[in-house]
């Protein structure tokens, strides 16, 4: 069983190719006179695995509502895999290997783990309009069923996601953003509220994606958040505070301070 | 809902899969001419069947996409015109005389094109502003074919709009006429059934719970939106045809205020949740519009008071049900099932 399709929807939509899955110039995003984002600048390579960290209100979430095209910025511009999509509607940008999960799970709570995930699959391939309902050996209800498998959900395949626990809400989410052929990732606190055997699952599923596969990871648990992240980025007050790899920022001081607190040893 | 059905049910045939009582109900509505006079399969049973394949129209958009539309009507009225307009009818300096064949496809196609411009328009609002845009519209409409007589001959509208003789039958008699909307009727409800878990239709009820997250699986939210006005207004627009061959004309007050609000009324009262409550909508509604005019007199009251009683009837379904005579079906089996043993099913 492979974890993605590396073959389809988004290699053939294709875009300009560059080593860079993400570039962001001078984003700022305002809700009237408040900046939640200012001047943010970030390149991420393909295949990168980038951890953001930083406070509540440090401009986070915000950041990867720009980046998903949920917010058009106030200024700047995002080019995704060479591709300026400054301007693009939320599905352009998921249609060129762009996913992400949410920080509150979004998920159709009236259907069940398998319709979620075909549609998920569904949506970044042909047929989003086909009145025809899929055969038993439709090839998105086979892949479907791998990526239910890739999150260990196969025993819940036809409950409805009401009934599942939050923990495999969690999992189902990330079987959502591993639909289609996924190039970059924005996962926003997917262990939030998790038990530390789910925390020890998650770590396991993202550091079994494939390598070609980039993500940006918002998480609070600094634990969870270096084991799985190659570089990181801290934001302080809706700017780049520092760069560097999980060795340079957890021993920072200023970091350190910020976002632990003065009293931290 | 299941779209990816469970490999052990895919393997029995669909016709394995319909429950009794619907085969006991199919019986009974093929079976109905051999017992209910001509009245009844015309006036009541046809019109229960045209009216709520209008509201069937609402429910699709209503229940599976979340958009409350208060252009059914006008839509089917559209098409109505059309095929006044594009085949034969009194006003022969006006109408075209084209064929069925021809005029049918015609005013399909110009009615859903006419939904799918509304919807174009209405998907950009939510709720309450979609009801509000698609009244104002129908509002339009209405006040346009009232005044424009180059095109829809004003108040007078079409007489004489009847439906073709085929196969050496009259489609206007009774019991053809009930078989024609009986068949156009189970057509559009099982359109609706079998659309619902196409792709098309599960990405509208997830448009319906969360059209954010349906754009972060690469839905175009709008399209989908508007697609579903376009397939709602195909519904509506037979419905539509049928209603103007049943009275044998088409006029303004066709697609009135009064008869907007109607299919929103039919729509509510039988629930939006399934498609099957519309036409439980219609059929209390024909029944209160055909019989309650003889109650009233009975009481010593104006006939002509009859949407008095349709107004009770109305609220004392919202009132007790807010989800329709669906809702209090559902509650009534949810309170049967409680009352039976979890292991052995006896009655408590």
């Amino acid at each position: 069983m492979t974890l993605v399709n590396t073959t389809t929807a988004a290699d053939r939509l294709g875009s300009v190719s560059s080593g860079n899955a993400l570039e962001l110039r001078s984003v700022t995003k305002m809700f009237g006179a408040l900046a939640a984002i200012r001047d943010i600048t970030l390149t991420v390579r393909s295949g990168e695995r980038r951890a953001v960290l930083g406070s509540n209100g440090a401009g986070k979430t915000t950041l990867f509502n720009c980046v998903t095209g949920d917010f058009l910025p106030t200024g700047g511009t995002i080019r995704l895999f060479g591709e300026d999509v400054t301007r693009f509607p939320a599905y352009e940008r998921i249609r060129r290997g762009l996913r992400r999960t949410y920080q509150i799970s979004l998920l159709f709570n009236g259907l069940t783990v398998a319709d979620n995930v075909y549609l998920a699959c569904r949506g970044v391939s042909r047929g989003r309009f086909s009145f025809i309902r899929p055969r038993e050996n439709d090839a998105l209800l086979t892949r479907s069923d791998e990526l239910i498998e890739a999150v260990h959900l196969t025993p819940w395949r036809d409950t409805d996601v009401s009934n599942l626990s939050y923990g495999q809400q969690r999992q189902l989410e990330i079987a959502l953003a591993l639909a289609g052929a996924p190039r970059l990732i924005l996962f926003d606190e997917p262990a939030a509220g998790l038990s530390p055997t789910e925390r020890a699952e998650l770590v396991s599923i993202l550091n079994g994606l494939p390598g070609h596969i980039g993500y940006i990871i918002i998480e609070h648990d600094m634990d969870v958040a270096l084991r799985v992240a190659e570089s990181v980025t801290m934001m302080h007050n809706g700017t780049v505070f520092k760069e560097g790899t999980p060795e340079e920022i957890e021993n920072d001081q200023e970091v350190q301070e910020l976002y632990l607190g003065d009293g931290h040893e | 809902m299941a779209l990816a059905e469970p490999k052990t049910t895919s393997q029995t045939l669909w016709i394995e899969r319909v429950p009794p009582i619907w085969w006991a109900l199919m019986l009974f509505l093929l079976t109905m001419p051999a017992w209910a006079n001509d009245f009844f399969l015309f006036q009541v049973m046809g019109w229960t069947f045209i009216l709520g394949m209008i509201a069937l129209s609402l429910m699709f958009l209503a229940g599976y996409g979340g958009m409350v539309s208060l252009i059914q009507m006008s839509v089917a009225a559209m098409a109505g015109y059309m095929v006044a307009i594009f085949g034969a009818s009194g006003m022969g300096d006006i109408s075209m005389g084209l064929p069925w064949w021809l005029n049918i496809p015609i005013a399909i196609i110009i009615a859903a094109i006419f939904g799918t411009l509304v919807g174009a328009l209405a998907v950009r609002t939510e709720g309450i502003y979609t009801i509000m845009i698609t009244l104002a519209i129908a509002a339009a409409f209405f006040y346009f074919t009232r005044q424009n007589y180059t095109i829809f001959n004003g108040y007078s509208g079409f007489n004489l709009v009847v439906p073709p003789s085929l196969f050496g039958v009259d489609w206007r008699q009774p019991m053809p006429f009930y078989y024609l909307t009986l068949g156009c009727a189970a057509i559009c409800y099982a359109a609706v059934i079998y659309v619902s878990r196409a792709p098309f239709g599960l990405t509208l009820q997830g448009v319906r719970d969360n059209p954010r997250r349906m754009a972060a699986l690469g839905f175009n939210v709008t399209a989908h939106r508007i697609a579903a006005y376009t397939f709602a207004s195909v519904i509506a627009a037979i419905g539509g045809i049928l209603l103007v061959w049943q009275n044998a004309q088409i006029a303004p007050g066709t697609a009135g205020i009064p008869a907007v609000i109607d299919i929103l009324v039919i729509a509510v009262v039988g629930g939006i949740t399934r498609p099957i409550g519309p036409f439980i909508g219609a059929l209390i509604y024909v029944l209160l519009r055909t019989f309650s005019p003889d109650v009233l007199l009975a009481f010593g009251l104006s006939g002509e008071r009859f949407k008095l009683l349709i107004g009770l009837g109305f609220l004392a379904i919202v009132f007790f049900s807010p989800d329709g005579v669906l809702g209090l079906w559902e509650r009534w089996r949810t309170r049967r099932s409680r009352e039976r043993d979890p292991l052995t099913g006896e009655q408590k």
